[in-house]
């Protein structure tokens, strides 16, 4: 039974950055455009919350980006693509500029416009007007379920939930765009409370396959029970342990695993005293929610020691997803594109985190490039009804007799293996297999037997899409039997240059990996 | 956690009921005030209190506890509005003007302090 039932050329699955620039790109080639966002487009994903700083690089003179790319291909060890780095510099320099008047852009103390940082909940709110200007539909509160799909395997729309009005929902388009971000399994990640991966496995359903799966072992800081996982006032961090004694932890790349190896010790505390007093102003209009967090709490970050934890970003900060199989930011599947997030980020950040910067640049260029992409196939097919049927297994159709599943103690289960530490920042073979062996009895039992309905029907596909993803990110990082960029094996620890390769990988009923070389992966 | 509707301000105009991407608000809409009817799935993000135009909401920066903030020290604790007012976010946005453009050489300088070279 379907309540809403809609058509279009495109279907944008997630209206977080990357789902509203890939609405805004198909929009701009013509295309008719339907958004569906489990939230509310606009602040719904991870940078409603934050304030993304792109990768911006001057194109004169073009020395500049040459050497940007260049250090990024080393750093990223040499998993990434020189072009698509190149590629998403010049978009995103080129676009950034046309959110003027959607966007109130600063000008700084010289009185030059600023383009490359904005504000999280202002962008959001940007993006969203200007998608609604171009003649997108958006559909808030309104999680996809499913893909259908044609006979052939060819995707033609999906199916969902409008969770306020209580009505499934569907759209049928010949291409459709996944933009549901990355997985944060569950963490308190801030903003990340929808990033539960549903795009993963709806991409899998529909034949897709992974890269970079391993590459889920970032971490930031947050003042302990928040989710204010902002990291910025943090490069000037003294930590302490519980007796007062200063460990020492620099900023850098290394400083959350020294943060880890503490913390397993006991309770951490923080100090931001080394804040300088002009900065301090400043830091209220950079990052307003930080310092509504601290006074809230009661906490003079810059007098006070305040107690910390580590919150796992999953494939938020971390680099996998589905495995790009194009120019266009296709995935292999026929009517089936990826933007921000929900794709692999390896293409432009190589091994180690986007951060902020790659992950809104690419956010904006694959969003661009997607919907683009979607927007000219669609409207270059027939427009033959095709019949198409719904894909959707683990937690909408069980292969075996349905009987009670612990959907709670799954999701539980997925949080502690992929946040722990100890079982995810330093990995080890042994602890890998048993992640591996526990989430695949979890996957089975919810695949097997779980069913659901109405609105539980979008809880239950989150718990699979975590299981699912886990599941691939635990076996690539067994796979990946060396440590390079976040990925660190304590078992490996060193890189291994056989394994300057890609680790892609899939499959549901039993996961699957294969190492293939970055040129290999490219001409995929 | 979203701790209290302040009730004698709210004026029912669903914006939060909109505008939450956790779905946290009652959504069978009556007109009157906003309704907190799924707190567990608050997501602590604070944008309902940017989306508000009356500045009713409070979040409590605590995401694994209710701390039960009632209606009158919410109102008495200064913090209503905070959030929009350092946003810029609606009235008087000279006031706050947006530095977020600073953010780069805030790790710079920080980078340079600790003789870290910054990656």
């Amino acid at each position: 039974m379907t309540d809403i039932s809609m058509s279009a050329d495109v279907l944008i699955i997630g209206g977080g950055l990357a789902g509203a620039w890939a609405a805004v790109g198909a929009a701009r080639e013509g295309a008719s455009v339907v958004l569906a966002e489990k939230g509310f487009c606009g602040t719904s994903g991870v940078t409603a919350t934050a304030g993304p700083g792109h990768w911006w690089v001057p194109p004169d003179p073009p020395e500049l980006r040459a050497r940007a790319v260049a250090e990024r291909m080393a750093r990223g060890g040499f998993l990434g693509e020189a072009d698509w780095m190149a590629r998403i510099l010049d978009l995103t320099w080129r676009t950034l500029p046309t959110l003027a008047g959607f966007y109130d852009f600063p000008r700084d103390d010289a009185g030059i416009t600023q383009y490359r940082a904005l504000r999280g909940p202002e962008y959001m709110r940007a993006m969203r007007r200007l998608a609604t200007s171009l003649g997108v539909r958006i559909l808030d509160h309104s999680p996809a379920l499913e893909l259908l799909v044609a006979d052939d395997g060819v995707v033609g729309g999906a199916r969902g939930y409008a969770r306020q009005a209580g009505q499934d929902w569907q759209v049928t388009a010949p291409s459709v765009v996944l933009a549901t971000g990355g997985c944060a399994f569950g963490s308190r990640l801030l903003g990340s409370a929808n990033n539960t991966g549903d795009g993963l496995l709806m991409a899998a359903e529909a034949g897709a396959d992974f890269s970079g799966m391993e590459f889920t072992n970032a971490y930031c800081v947050a003042p302990a029970g928040t989710t204010m996982t902002r990291a910025m006032a943090y490069s000037f961090a003294r930590y302490f342990d519980a007796d007062g004694r200063d460990l020492d932890i620099p900023p850098g790349p290394d400083s959350n695993r020294h943060l880890a190896t503490a913390l397993a010790q006991g309770p951490v505390f923080c100090s931001l005293e080394r804040v300088p007093e002009d900065l301090r102003a400043h830091i209220p209009t950079i990052q307003p929610n930080v310092t509504v967090a601290f006074e809230r709490a009661g906490i003079d970050p810059y007098t006070m020691r305040f107690e910390v934890t580590l919150r796992g970003e999953g494939t938020v900060r971390g680099i996998g997803g589905v495995r790009v199989h194009g120019g266009a930011c296709e995935t292999g599947v026929p009517g089936l594109y990826v933007a921000g997030d929900v794709a692999t980020r390896e293409l432009v950040t190589g091994a180690i985190s986007g951060g902020g910067a790659q992950n809104s640049a690419w956010a904006l260029s694959s969003g661009l490039l997607a919907g683009g992409g979607a927007a000219r196939r669609a409207m270059s097919q027939s427009r033959a009804v095709r019949p198409l049927r719904p894909v959707g297994q683990g937690g909408l159709r069980p292969c075996a007799a349905v009987k009670p599943v612990d959907l709670s103690a799954a999701r539980a289960l997925v949080a502690t293996e992929m946040e722990a530490t100890d079982k995810n920042m330093a990995r080890r073979a042994a602890v890998l297999e048993r992640s591996l062996a526990e989430l695949d009895t979890a996957w089975h039992e919810i695949a097997s037997h779980a069913v659901s309905e109405g609105a539980g029907r979008v809880r239950a596909r989150e718990i699979a899409a975590m299981l699912a993803a886990a599941r691939w990110s635990k076996a690539s990082a067994l796979a990946r039997r060396e440590t390079r960029g976040m990925h660190w094996r304590a078992d490996a620890p060193a890189a291994e240059p056989g394994m300057q390769a890609r680790l892609t990988s899939g499959g549901l009923a039993s996961v699957w990996t294969r190492l293939e070389t970055v040129a290999q992966a490219a001409a995929a | 956690m979203i701790e209290v509707v302040v009730t004698d301000l709210c004026t029912g105009c669903g914006a939060c009921v909109q505008a939450c991407p956790s779905n946290v608000f009652a959504t069978e809409y009556s007109g009157g005030p906003a309704v907190i009817a799924r707190q567990d799935d608050c997501q602590t993000c604070f944008l309902c209190e940017l989306h508000c135009p009356v500045d009713a909401l409070y979040v409590a920066p605590d995401c694994d506890a209710v701390l039960g903030v009632t209606q009158a020290e919410a109102k008495a604790s200064g913090h209503l509005g905070r959030f929009k007012l350092l946003s810029g976010w609606g009235a008087n946005p000279e006031q706050y003007p947006d530095a977020h453009w600073r953010m780069g050489a805030v790790f710079e300088r920080a980078f340079a302090l600790a003789g870290v070279k910054r990656p």
